[in-house]
C-alpha cells in the first residue's frame, strides 16, 4: 500500500484502505424506496456524515407505483461508492441500491437558458448557435426567450459558455435521471421482497464477492 | 401475521373480546406494551406527553413504570435492561428538551447495537413548525442516532407502528427505534382492533439467507489452517448464539480473544479463552492477531480500538468474517470468506464442517505472551507493592467474592478498561458498558436498568470519580424504587484516562484533568444509601463484604493510586504488534 500524497497516507472517508478502485469518477448510485417522510433526510446524512458532496440528487415515481426512486450523482472511487450503498440499503424502508458508472447507464440532465428576445431576434448567429446546440424554445415573451435543451453535462454546459457572450440572464440545470442499462426493472424484484421468505437474490447484496460480475473489487 | 389474543391488558379485561372498542392513542399504546411483554419502562412525564402518562395510571399494575431522574438516565437505564435481560428497553420522554436527553443515550445504543424503543411526546399536530413550547425537531435530530423513528399524528397509526417499532429495534442488528407521538394522537380516541405483532416489512431484510458455499469455504480455510484465531464480539450475544459459539471454539480447538462488548459469551477462565483485544487488551490477542494465518471475526465490527492502524491489522490473514449486518462486510478489514447470518444460524452449519482438532503449539504461544504480560503488568496491578491501593486489585478481590456470577457495569475510562480485563464473568449478559460511544455517565443509570432486567442476580457498578458526577442524580431513582445495587467507586482524583493520554503523548501537561469530587459517602447519605470510604487496603476485602451483604443500595468509594496507567496499550496510530507493556 504505497497510495500517499504528499507524504499522508490515503484513506478513504468510510475508514478503510484504498485498494485498487481508489480513482475517482461519477457513479450513479439508485435507489428504490418506500414512499416515507424523512427518508430523503436518512439518505442524504449518509453522504454528508462523511463529508461527501451530492452532485445530483432526483427522487421520482418507478415503475412501480408506490415505489420511489431516488438517482444519486456522486463523485468517488469504487470503494467509496460500495460501502455507502451497503448503508443506504441498511435503512429500513430502502428496498434495493445499485451503482453504476455513467458508462452503464444512459442519463440526461435538462437545463433552461433565459436570453433577451431583442438579442436573439437581432444577432442570427445566435439562433444558429441554438439550433446547432438541439435548444429549443420553451417560451417566447416580448422581453425574453426560455431555451432548454437535454442532454449530458458537457452539452449543456457547453451551450452556458456559447450563450455567456450574449447576455444570459438566467441558468439551471435539473438534477440528473438514468436509466440503468443492463436492468429488468423492479417488479420481479419486489414481488420476492413481498414474500416473507424471499430468495437469494433479495436477500444478498449482489455486489458482496460478486465482484467480477459488476465491478473488480 | 398472528393476532394475539392470549395476552390481554386492561381493555380486554373490562370489555368484549375480539370486537372494536374505543380508545385513546395513549391506551392503544400501553395496550401495544403489554401485548410486547414489557414489564418495566423508565420515563420522566412532562407536558407533551401527559394524555400517555394519564393513561399509564390505570395500567400502574401490568406496567412498571421507574420515574427518572434525567431522561438520559432514563435511556441509560433502558439500555441496562436490555443488555441484561435481551429484551427490548422502553423509554418515555416528554417533548423539547425531554427528547433531546435522549440523544447521548440513542447513540450509545445505536454503535452499541442495543434494542430500544423511546416514545416521546411532541405537541399537538396543528403546531408542528409553529416553534411552539417545548417543540423541537426531534425526528431530524434523532435520525443520524436511531435504527428507525417516525413520528405519529393520528392515533389510528398507533398499533400498527408500534408493531414496527419492536420488530425493528430487536431483529436483525438490534438497535434504537424511537417513536415521537403528537398530543393530539394520544388524546384522540379511534376504534380499536387488537394489536397485531409485526414480523414482516418488505423493504427489510433483518436476516440474511445462509449461502452454504461460504460456510463451506470458510470451513476449508478453518480446517486447512495451522495458526487460526477467533476473535468474538457482542453478536455472539446479541444473537443468543453462546451455546453454538461455544460448540465451535470446542470443536474446532481455535484460541479465542472478545471485544469489550463481547465479554462474558464464555466463561473468562475457560481454557481457549485468551483474552481481551483492542487497545488495552491482552498482549497475546494483539500481538498475534499480527501472526495468525486464519483470522475468523464473529459478530463484530472491526472497531479501531480493536485493530489499530488499519493497514497494519492481520495483513498477513485470511479473514473469515461473520455477521449479520451486510454493511460491516470489508467496512474496515477486507474480508476473505465472507460468512453473511446470523451467528445462531451459521456457527452451528460451520461446526458441524470444522475438523476436531487442539492447536496446543498454537495455544502455547498464546500463554507464553500472557507469562510476559503477568510479569510485566498484571502481577503489580493486582499484588501491588506501594502503599496506595490499585484499580487492579478491588476487582481481583471483588472476583473472590462474587466468584464471576455478578453483572458488572462499568463507565467509561481508566476503571472500565481495569475492570474488562480483570473482572471474572462466568455468565453471558454479565458486561454492560458503554463500549461504542464511550459515554461517561452511563453506568450508574444502566445499572439500574441492569437490576431490572437481571433482578435475581447481583449487579455492580464500577465508576469513576468524574463519570459518577455526570449522573449522580439517579441515586435519586435508586431511593425511590429501591434499586438494589452496589456501587464501587473508583476515585483517583483524576479524569485518569486523559490524564495517562497527557503523561504519555503530551509531556504531563495535565491540562484540566484534575477533579475535585464531593463527599460522596455523604452524597449516598443524603438520598439515603448507605455507604463508606475507604483508602487502606486492609479495609478492602471487609468493606467489599459488607457493600455485598448489605440489603438494598449500596456504595463504597475506594481512594486508589492517583497517577497509575492502564498497560497494556497499543498507542493511537499503532499496529496491534506495537502494543506497549509500559
Amino acid at each position: 500500500m504505497e497510495n500517499t500524497i504528499n507524504g499522508t497516507k490515503k484513506v478513504s472517508p468510510t475508514g478503510g484502505d484504498l485498494e485498487g478502485a481508489d480513482e475517482k469518477q461519477e457513479f450513479n448510485i439508485t435507489v428504490y424506496t418506500e414512499n416515507q417522510i424523512g427518508l430523503l433526510n436518512r439518505i442524504a446524512i449518509i453522504f454528508t456524515r462523511r463529508k461527501i458532496n451530492i452532485d445530483s440528487l432526483n427522487t421520482s415515481p418507478s415503475e412501480i407505483e408506490s415505489i420511489h426512486r431516488f438517482n444519486i450523482v456522486i463523485t468517488e472511487s469504487e470503494d467509496v461508492v460500495r460501502k455507502l450503498t451497503r448503508q443506504i440499503e441498511k435503512q429500513v424502508e430502502v428496498l434495493k441500491v445499485y451503482y453504476h458508472t455513467n458508462a452503464d447507464v444512459v442519463w440526461q440532465e435538462m437545463a433552461l437558458y433565459k436570453m433577451s428576445t431583442d438579442v436573439i431576434a437581432e444577432k442570427v448567429s445566435v439562433e444558429r448557435l441554438l439550433r446547432e446546440n438541439g435548444a429549443r424554445a420553451v417560451v417566447i415573451r416580448k422581453d425574453y426567450t426560455v431555451f432548454e435543451t437535454t442532454g449530458h453535462r458537457e452539452e449543456t454546459d457547453n451551450l452556458i459558455k456559447i450563450l455567456q457572450p450574449y447576455g444570459l440572464i438566467e441558468f439551471v440545470r435539473s438534477a440528473r435521471v438514468a436509466i440503468i442499462k443492463k436492468s429488468d426493472g423492479f417488479n420481479s424484484k419486489l414481488r420476492e421482497f413481498e414474500r416473507l421468505e424471499p430468495g437469494e437474490d433479495v436477500v444478498e447484496n449482489e455486489y458482496l464477492n460478486k465482484g467480477q460480475k459488476v465491478f473488480t473489487m | 401475521m398472528e393476532t394475539i389474543t392470549q395476552e390481554i391488558g386492561v381493555i380486554e379485561e373490562k370489555s368484549v373480546k375480539s370486537q372494536a372498542v374505543e380508545v385513546s392513542g395513549s391506551v392503544a399504546l400501553l395496550e401495544a406494551l403489554i401485548v410486547e411483554g414489557v414489564e418495566t419502562i423508565f420515563g420522566y412525564p412532562g407536558g407533551a406527553i401527559m394524555p400517555i402518562y394519564d393513561a399509564l395510571y390505570d395500567y400502574k399494575e401490568k406496567l412498571n413504570h421507574i420515574l427518572v431522574r434525567h431522561e438520559q438516565g432514563g435511556i441509560h437505564a433502558g439500555q441496562g435492561y436490555a443488555r441484561t435481560s435481551g429484551k427490548v428497553g422502553v423509554v418515555f420522554a416528554t417533548s423539547g428538551p425531554g427528547a433531546t436527553n435522549l440523544v447521548t443515550g440513542l447513540a450509545d445504543a445505536q454503535i452499541d447495537s442495543t434494542p430500544l424503543v423511546c416514545i416521546t411526546g411532541q405537541v399537538f399536530a396543528h403546531l408542528l413548525g409553529t416553534d411552539a413550547f417545548q417543540e423541537t425537531d426531534v425526528i431530524n435530530i434523532t435520525t443520524p442516532v436511531t435504527k428507525w423513528n417516525y413520528q405519529v399524528t393520528d392515533a389510528t397509526e398507533i398499533p400498527e407502528v408500534i408493531a414496527k417499532a419492536f420488530y425493528i429495534a430487536k431483529s436483525g442488528r438490534p438497535g434504537p427505534v424511537l417513536i415521537d407521538i403528537t398530543k393530539n394522537a394520544q388524546i384522540q380516541k379511534f376504534s380499536y382492533e387488537g394489536y397485531v405483532k409485526c414480523n414482516h416489512i418488505r423493504s427489510y431484510r433483518p436476516k440474511p439467507i445462509v449461502r452454504h458455499q461460504y460456510i463451506q469455504e470458510a470451513a476449508e480455510l478453518i480446517n486447512s489452517a495451522k495458526k487460526p484465531f477467533i476473535i468474538w464480539g457482542q453478536g455472539v450475544i446479541l444473537g443468543s448464539a453462546e451455546q453454538e459459539f461455544k460448540a465451535f471454539v470446542e470443536k474446532s480447538g481455535i484460541p479465542a480473544a472478545w471485544t469489550v462488548l463481547g465479554a462474558g459469551a464464555i466463561p473468562t477462565d475457560h481454557p481457549l479463552n485468551v483474552g481481551m483485544l483492542g487497545m488495552h487488551g491482552n498482549y497475546g490477542p494483539n500481538v498475534l492477531t499480527n501472526d495468525c494465518d486464519v483470522l475468523i471475526a464473529i459478530g463484530m465490527r472491526f472497531d479501531d480500538r480493536v485493530t489499530g492502524r488499519l493497514d497494519k491489522y492481520a495483513k498477513q490473514a485470511k479473514v473469515v468474517h461473520l455477521d449479520i449486518d451486510p454493511a460491516e462486510i470489508d467496512k474496515n478489514v477486507k474480508s476473505t470468506v465472507p460468512v453473511w447470518g446470523d451467528c445462531k444460524e451459521t456457527l452451528p452449519l460451520l461446526t458441524a464442517l470444522v475438523e476436531e482438532k487442539q492447536h496446543t503449539d498454537w495455544l502455547k504461544t498464546f500463554n507464553e505472551y500472557t507469562a510476559k504480560e503477568v510479569e510485566a503488568v498484571i502481577h503489580k496491578e493486582l499484588n501491588p507493592e506501594t502503599g496506595e491501593m490499585t484499580m487492579g486489585e478491588v476487582i481481583k478481590q471483588l472476583n473472590e467474592i462474587t466468584k464471576g456470577d455478578a453483572v458488572i457495569v462499568t463507565d467509561v475510562g481508566q476503571h472500565q478498561m481495569v475492570a474488562c480485563r480483570y473482572a471474572k464473568l462466568n455468565k453471558t449478559r454479565s458486561n454492560v458498558t458503554s463500549g461504542g460511544l464511550g459515554t461517561m455517565g452511563f453506568a450508574l443509570p444502566a445499572a439500574i436498568g441492569a437490576k431490572f432486567g437481571a433482578q435475581e442476580r447481583d449487579v455492580i457498578a464500577i465508576i469513576g470519580d468524574g463519570g459518577f458526577q455526570m449522573t449522580l442524580q439517579e441515586l435519586g431513582t435508586i431511593m425511590q424504587s429501591k434499586v438494589d445495587v452496589k456501587i464501587i467507586i473508583l476515585n483517583n482524583r483524576f479524569l485518569g484516562m486523559v490524564r495517562q493520554w497527557q503523561e504519555l503523548f503530551n509531556e504531563r501537561r495535565y491540562s484540566f484533568v484534575d477533579i475535585q469530587s464531593p463527599d460522596f459517602v455523604m452524597v449516598a447519605k443524603g438520598y439515603g444509601i448507605d455507604g463508606k470510604s475507604i483508602s487502606e487496603r486492609e479495609d478492602l476485602i471487609p468493606a467489599l463484604n459488607e457493600m455485598m451483604s448489605h440489603k438494598g443500595a449500596f456504595l463504597l468509594e475506594v481512594m486508589v493510586t492517583k497517577e497509575n496507567n492502564v498497560f497494556p496499550m497499543v498507542p493511537q496510530g499503532c499496529s496491534v504488534s506495537e502494543i506497549r507493556l509500559k
